[in-house]
């Protein structure tokens, strides 16, 4: 072997390492994120890194990491879901007024509503519509329906789910426990099964899985079916920890999911996701948007610039660290 | 026989035969009565929809991913802006309206600055930059309780024959809007651009540049809403942009304007505001409650794009 190939050679191993090293980092720009957010309030604020500190500041990470999910599925088919907030605000005031009242027919409509997503999914896949346009169409109507359900705020979440999102485990606190749950089974579902490896297929080469035989029109399906689900549970998330429901209470879901999603490397074309980054990027959120800003003295005008501010530094940090890495 | 055929193949003419039947459903309702009114009536609400969706249209044709969400909080600080200078003074109504322009430019401007330095997907950008304009504007614009000038108020409510000034002003401006996608250098750039933006940049699209006039165009157009806005409805407000963010959007792709960008369509976002104007307007007569108006509302959304149906796929 002469010296210019052994040469050539270690160039090739130096690449492909230099790729490999890129691709890590990239998928540890999430948590980056959310460790730059947590070193931020720890500066601020060190009592706030304590037990009682996450549970006050994660109040309401459970339904966005939830909802952040649901959008992430969508996104893996190359689609949108504009309707989530609305579809969580629907699922909430069916939580709190059937599911007490008359639990039968809360869990009927509340699988009723996972059946109308897998139908969009499919109106979507066969009338070949824009998702953005049929979705921005069903958020009024799940807007609708949560005003007829629930005219006025109110309702009472049923007792189950109150004491089940009550739930104050030992030593960590229920969210950070909840996320880790969510995150460990839809990265198994999504990332290692071999249908969720044709779930994303589906948005990163639909022509591809068609020739190989794979149905579209059911891997939309699924994927919106899936969404539907994770948008029940956020709702019911929701209504376990405010108790009672409000027709507009999940309207800011829709652009904190897709944020989430986005903030955790997810992509809007081709089929790339992460669901432990979705996850990492809603708890980023939840802690921007969380309770913490009231008591850093940020007067309640500035508080909505703060979460704004948040999401750009963190963002402005990622651009500082993939340039490193080139 | 050609033309009619040519017609009915303009993506926009169904959003225009959409508007024409709800209108016909409402007059048949009212059994003839406040035919004209209505139209009246629309015409003025579809203004704001349509200067708003055409800036809209044009981030949009920029390909996926593009998209201004900043405009509800735009259109809420532009309204502060010009009532806080015109301050109720006739004579500063020109001043204030410059006021509101330069504001809106500087958050177009502002959001295409993140997009470009943190190469953020645009929804985020001019999301996180939506979070902080409507601080300024809370803070900005507390207590604000300024009427706007009587001539600023008149002038957005002047009709000719029943026909709103600021419609007619607004159709010469969509011409304009056509001509410069069509005929001049900037929006064939920006078709080219969302076509394909690799290509546009081969063959010497100054791709930069051109997303930052578009971005800065629809945070003006934003501006503008805002100012007229405050002067329609007697007052600024910081909701008062609120209905636009969707609005804008569902002009655009109920005009027949691709979501996958390279694809516009002007005089479809004309033909989609006063459709979902109307609609509203129908809604109401039928004395119809919110819920079951929110609940129609989406479902002819939804059935209209059925039935118009998506355009084939281009690969």
């Amino acid at each position: 072997m002469t010296a210019a190939a052994i040469e050539n050679q270690l160039k090739g191993a130096s690449t492909r390492n230099a790729a490999a090293r890129a691709r890590m980092l990239r998928s540890l720009l999430p948590a980056l994120s959310l460790a730059l957010v947590l070193l931020a309030i720890a500066w601020l604020n060190p009592r706030a890194i304590s037990y009682f500190g996450f549970s006050l500041m994660l109040n309401l990470a459970i339904p966005i990491t939830l909802a952040t999910i649901a959008q992430m599925f969508v996104i893996a088919g190359n689609e949108l879901d504009l309707s989530i907030g609305t579809f969580v605000g629907f699922v909430g005031c069916v939580t709190a007024t059937w599911l007490k009242d008359a639990p039968l027919l809360g869990i009927v409509v509340l699988a009723g509503s996972i059946g109308v997503y897998a139908l969009l999914g499919a109106l979507i896949h066969l009338r070949n519509l824009p998702s953005i346009v049929v979705t921005l169409g069903m958020s009024f109507v799940w807007q609708g329906l949560a005003i007829l359900i629930l005219p006025k705020p109110g309702g009472k979440a049923p007792d189950w789910l109150l004491s089940l999102m009550a739930f104050k485990p030992p030593f960590i606190p229920f969210p950070i426990i909840a996320a880790l749950l969510i995150a460990a089974v839809v990265h198994f579902g999504l990332m290692r099964t071999s249908y969720g490896v044709i779930l994303r297929g589906s948005g990163g080469n639909a022509a591809a899985l068609k020739r190989a035989g794979w149905s579209l029109l059911k891997t939309k399906i699924v994927l919106f079916a899936l969404t539907g689900l994770f948008g029940v549970l956020s709702g019911m998330a929701l209504i376990g920890i405010t108790t009672s429901a409000d027709a507009n209470i999940g309207n800011g879901y829709t652009l904190l999911a897709i944020a989430g999603v986005i903030l955790g490397g997810g992509e809007f074309v081709g089929g790339r996701v992460s669901p432990i980054g979705a996850v990492l990027g809603a708890l980023t959120l939840a802690l921007a948007a969380s309770p913490l800003l009231t008591f850093m003295h940020i007067p309640p005008d500035w508080q909505v610039a703060a979460n704004g501010a948040i999401l750009i530094i963190v963002l402005a940090a990622r651009v500082l660290i993939s340039r490193r890495e080139k | 026989m050609a033309s009619l055929q040519t017609l009915i193949a303009k993506p926009w003419i169904w959003s225009f035969l959409g508007a024409l039947l709800v209108w016909l459903a409402t007059v048949a309702f009212t059994g003839g009565y406040g035919g004209g009114g209505m139209i009246t009536a629309a015409l003025s609400l579809a203004v704001f929809t349509v200067i708003v969706g055409v800036g809209q249209m044009f981030v949009i044709t920029l390909g996926p991913g593009n998209v201004d969400l900043s405009l509800p909080a735009n259109i809420g600080l532009a309204s502060a802006v010009a009532m806080k200078v015109m301050d109720g003074n006739d004579a500063m109504i020109v001043v204030g309206l410059l006021a509101a322009l330069a504001c809106g430019m500087a958050v177009g401007a502002a959001n295409y600055l993140l997009i470009w330095a943190l190469r953020i997907p645009p929804i985020i950008a001019t999301l996180s930059a939506s979070f902080i304009i409507q601080s300024i504007d809370i803070s900005y614009g507390r207590g604000l309780q300024i009427k706007p000038p009587p001539g600023f108020a008149d002038f957005t409510n002047w009709q000719i024959l029943g026909i709103p000034v600021l419609a007619i002003l607004t159709v010469l401006f969509t011409v304009g809007a056509a001509i410069a996608l069509q005929r001049m250098i900037y929006g064939r750039s920006v078709l080219a651009i969302g076509q394909n933006i690799r290509a546009a940049w081969l063959a010497g699209v100054n791709v930069g540049r051109v997303r930052f006039l578009t971005y800065t165009l629809s945070g003006m157009l934003g501006g503008l809403d805002g100012a007229l806005l405050a002067g329609y409805f007697r007052g600024a407000n910081v909701d008062i942009g609120n209905e636009y963010l969707l609005a804008s959007i569902a002009v655009v792709v109920i005009g027949g304007t691709s979501v996958a960008g390279g694809k516009a369509n002007v005089p479809g976002v004309w033909g989609a505001a006063l459709f979902l104007v109307l609609l509203l307007t129908m809604l109401n007569t039928f004395g119809v409650s919110a819920g079951v108006r929110l609940l129609l509302t989406g479902l002819i959304i939804v059935g209209v794009i059925t039935v118009a149906g998506g355009q084939k796929a281009l690969r």
